[in-house]
């Protein structure tokens, strides 16, 4: 079993002696790891003590009390943080300023944990920051062995996912105290916004995985012959029944014969992207024109809607991750912010090019160029 | 006595956070303004109210910040609390190296999203000194 060192910084015996109480026998597992961490328990009662440990012994997970004798705690912070230590800090406090809050994020402090807390609620910062840490040296033994990994992306994609988990934790929560009132009925409304969240986080897991194939290059591509024609009909066919609820109609001109050699699945995640906003983004009783036709650069697929259109502003966010436009129009679109980047990765596959031209209030249009 | 009921703005671009923020607050007794956007929190300002909670992250990821400059300038002694989930863990952070960034943006609280309702409940009433 693996150790962390926790070491605690408080003034207070009390809160020291009831910390360590709690962590003394407590083992986390995660399914991704082989083994379980356990907690060996250090205290300091001022900050000095805390650097002088530090210094000396190490430690893995730092509960730092603000509020100290001598230096501050905010001070002990940005000292750990200037000896670069593989060392995670979570401070202890009641709600901090907002100065307090900005410098201790900016010194790197992994997050706050408001006093009074219950034994509960301090397992499962110590389970998450327990997690961070296991990440984090994951992460960078996997950089030094030449291992590339999305830090980044998979931060965003963490908090991506994580605002439909609060959201429906929040509404499960006044259920179970019914808050509301005792008929089932009174939820509907909250039940219906959890139902919608969990189809937003579904969605957005189906983006990652077709983002995550395409750019790990481990999925084998398929190339062969197939019927543009084809493909193009089933794709309206799949977003006919949404199109249907909001009255869109769907004018199309295919050509007969568009083979080229392609794979299958890369041209149904084309199509199906496009098609979808055009009919998100649409307006009640819209229109889309689909085009898809040979000319002399290659296969040429356009597809124009009469929708909410983009402003100039925000036409260049539009192929980025998680790059969802914000304002009043699209705030009940739901969508993962990776559509239009997976599609503008694919068509490169392609050697081709993806153009789009739009007017707030009148619509949008998106050209697609693929080489065959 | 009949007392008037305090009113308290949340301003949130998350649909849910903002009902669910409304309900609780609503349950410790305020009256309650809702706006999903820094216009149309801008657009209900002409009404005082007795405190502020905004979203951090709204249009732009500093949204937040501006209009809580934006309310201290108009009304110097409403109490305004930014909730935000960006922490170290998203790996974003607030991006405010410089000390003039820190002068211009007045919070008086800072919280992190998903507190108890019955922690913000102490807080808001700290702010209104209840």
């Amino acid at each position: 079993m693996e150790k962390l060192r926790v070491l605690v910084v408080d003034d207070e015996p009390g809160i020291r002696s009831g910390v360590i109480r709690i962590l003394k026998n407590y083992t986390i597992g995660f399914p991704f790891m082989e083994e379980d961490f356990s907690f060996e328990m250090l205290e300091a009662e001022t900050g000095e003590k805390a650097l002088e440990i530090i210094n000396n012994d190490g430690a893995d997970i730092v509960l730092l009390d603000n509020k100290l004798p001598g230096i501050q705690g905010i001070e002990v912070l940005e000292k750990i943080s200037k000896m670069r230590l593989d060392t995670a800090v979570m401070m202890i406090t009641s709600y901090a300023s907002l100065d307090i809050a900005v410098k201790a994020t900016n010194f790197g402090a992994y997050n706050f944990v408001p006093k009074p807390f219950t034994p509960a609620e301090l397992k499962s910062s110590i389970e998450s920051i327990s997690k961070h840490l296991y990440l984090k040296r994951m992460t960078s033994k996997m950089k030094e062995e030449g291992k590339q990994i999305r830090f980044q992306f998979l931060s965003v994609l963490s908090h991506e996912l994580k605002s439909p988990l609060n959201a429906i934790e929040g509404y499960l929560k006044i259920m179970e105290d019914k808050q509301v009132g005792e008929n089932i009925d009174d939820y509907m409304s909250m039940i219906n916004r959890s139902l919608l969240r969990i189809k937003g986080m579904r969605n957005l897991i189906i983006d990652m995985l077709d983002l995550t194939r395409l750019e790990s290059g481990k999925k084998t591509r398929n190339l062969q012959k197939v019927d543009l024609n084809y493909l193009a009909n089933m794709a309206i066919d799949t977003i006919k029944p949404l199109a249907i609820q909001h009255n869109i109609k769907i004018i199309t001109e295919i050509d007969e014969d568009v083979t080229i050699t392609a794979d299958l699945d890369e041209i149904e995640i084309i199509f199906n992207n496009l098609l979808s906003n055009a009919v998100k983004y649409n307006l009640e009783n819209g229109e889309i024109h689909f085009i898809v036709k040979r000319n002399n650069l290659g296969i040429e697929i356009v597809v124009t809607d009469t929708g909410i259109g983009i402003s100039d502003k925000d036409l260049p966010k539009l192929f980025g991750e998680f790059s969802r436009i914000k304002n009043s129009e699209t705030r009940n679109i739901s969508g993962s912010g990776l559509g239009l980047s997976i599609t503008k990765k694919m068509i490169e596959l392609y050697n081709g090019s993806i153009e789009v031209k739009s007017k707030p209030g009148e619509g949008t249009t998106f050209k697609v160029i693929i080489k065959s | 006595m009949l007392k008037e009921k305090k009113l308290v703005l949340i301003v949130d671009d998350d649909l849910d956070y903002l009902f669910q923020t409304k309900h609780h607050v609503e349950s410790f007794g305020f009256d309650v303004i809702t706006a999903e956007n820094v216009k149309d929190a801008i657009s209900v300002l002409t009404q005082k109210p007795d405190l502020a909670i905004l979203d951090l992250m709204m249009e732009t990821q500093d949204a937040g910040f501006v209009l809580a400059y934006k309310i201290k300038k108009r009304y110097p002694d409403v109490p305004v609390i930014i909730a935000t989930a960006v922490t170290a863990e998203t790996g974003l952070n607030f991006h405010l190296e410089t000390e003039e960034d820190k002068n211009w943006i007045k919070a008086d609280l800072y919280l992190e999203k998903g507190i108890r309702s019955d922690q913000l409940h102490r807080e808001i009433n700290k702010l209104l000194k209840l």
